[in-house]
């Protein structure tokens, strides 16, 4: 029962049980383990927020990966390439704003800052 | 296998304004996903932004319940492998199957957003609404548009509900469900971001 054809004309895979299986598998236990670094607060604090950084992005690479089928197939370049843009306006819109109000507040004025 | 050439075969002569095999159709919807991410980039700046901007009100620490949190993110993680089941059998040609994990996914991405509307009813009603501060507003915005989203995905699982009882799974059919498909987990892939930085991050 091969879908060779069609994976072929779509210009990519479909995954399959196991795939997903395995998918939900490593994100139930990710999702567990990003819960479990704040809520037991067995985490030395330093570890909680790079703990949470760490497991945030393997979830979305699983996802990406398992579910979302992305992959680094020659057919699937133009959705990469349409992503890899993406990433990197977020990056800028994101870490931009960030610095550019860091910034604004350490400068402020003593007494103009009011939260 | 030969079912679905032949349905594939009539889809092309069948509709001749599609020229192309529906991956095109797939690589666009991939860049409209792809700029809504670039919503929830501005969102998520905002947010970060603003999220010690209390204005006296509510912390995160004191009005995000973690445990209720972990369930929201149960429900979506569920939904996103019942919507790869329907997708699985989609592929296989079983049509009441597709129906079947496709009404199954329905339920638990509306007990989501059920379990949302919820707690946005509670936080409100406590005083805790998008008028109290600053963080409390951009919370409600990029949370919400979250929701909405989740939201217009349920109405889609419903119209491709009927397009598969309608129509079977045509090529067309599958197109759009795999387009529904690529939003559905990008939806998943979103909310993983927001119990991360929004709701484990807020209560440090």
């Amino acid at each position: 029962m091969s879908h060779a054809h069609e994976q072929a004309a779509h210009g990519g895979k479909h995954g399959s049980l196991s795939s997903y299986m395995v998918g939900f598998g490593l994100s139930l236990v990710l999702t567990l383990l990003s819960f479990g670094c704040v809520m037991t607060g067995m985490v030395p604090h330093h570890l909680v927020v790079p703990g949470l950084m760490v497991f945030c992005v393997a979830q979305v690479l699983v996802q990406l990966g398992f579910f979302l089928h992305m992959g680094i197939a020659p057919e699937q370049r133009e959705n990469l390439m349409v992503m890899a843009c993406a990433l990197i306006f977020i990056a800028i819109v994101v870490i931009g704003s960030l610095w550019v109000l860091h910034n604004m507040n350490a400068y402020m004025m003593p007494g103009m800052a009011h939260g | 296998m030969n079912a679905s050439v032949i349905t594939a075969g009539h889809d092309v002569a069948g509709h001749h304004e599609h020229h192309d095999d529906g991956s095109k159709t797939l690589l666009g919807f991939w860049i409209y996903l792809m700029s809504d991410c670039l919503i929830f980039s501005g969102l998520f700046a905002t947010f970060a932004v603003m999220a010690h901007s209390y204005a006296g009100g509510p912390t995160g620490k004191e009005i995000f319940d973690l445990k209720y949190v972990l369930g929201e993110t149960m429900l979506l993680l569920v939904s996103s492998f019942t919507f790869g089941m329907a997708m699985l059998n989609m592929h296989a040609g079983r049509r009441g199957k597709v129906l079947a994990w496709l009404v199954v996914t329905f339920l638990f991405g509306a007990a989501f957003v059920g379990m949302e509307i919820h707690e946005f009813v509670h936080l409100i009603h406590e005083g805790a609404g998008p008028d109290r501060s600053a963080f409390l507003s951009a919370y409600f915005t990029l949370v919400g548009t979250h929701g909405l989203h989740v939201t217009c995905g349920l109405i889609w699982i419903v119209v491709m509900l009927d397009m598969v009882r309608r129509h079977g799974l045509d090529g067309i059919v599958k197109r759009r469900l795999s387009c529904l498909s690529l939003f559905w987990h990008f939806l998943d892939v979103i909310w993983i971001c927001v119990f991360t930085f929004v709701y484990l991050h807020g209560v440090l």
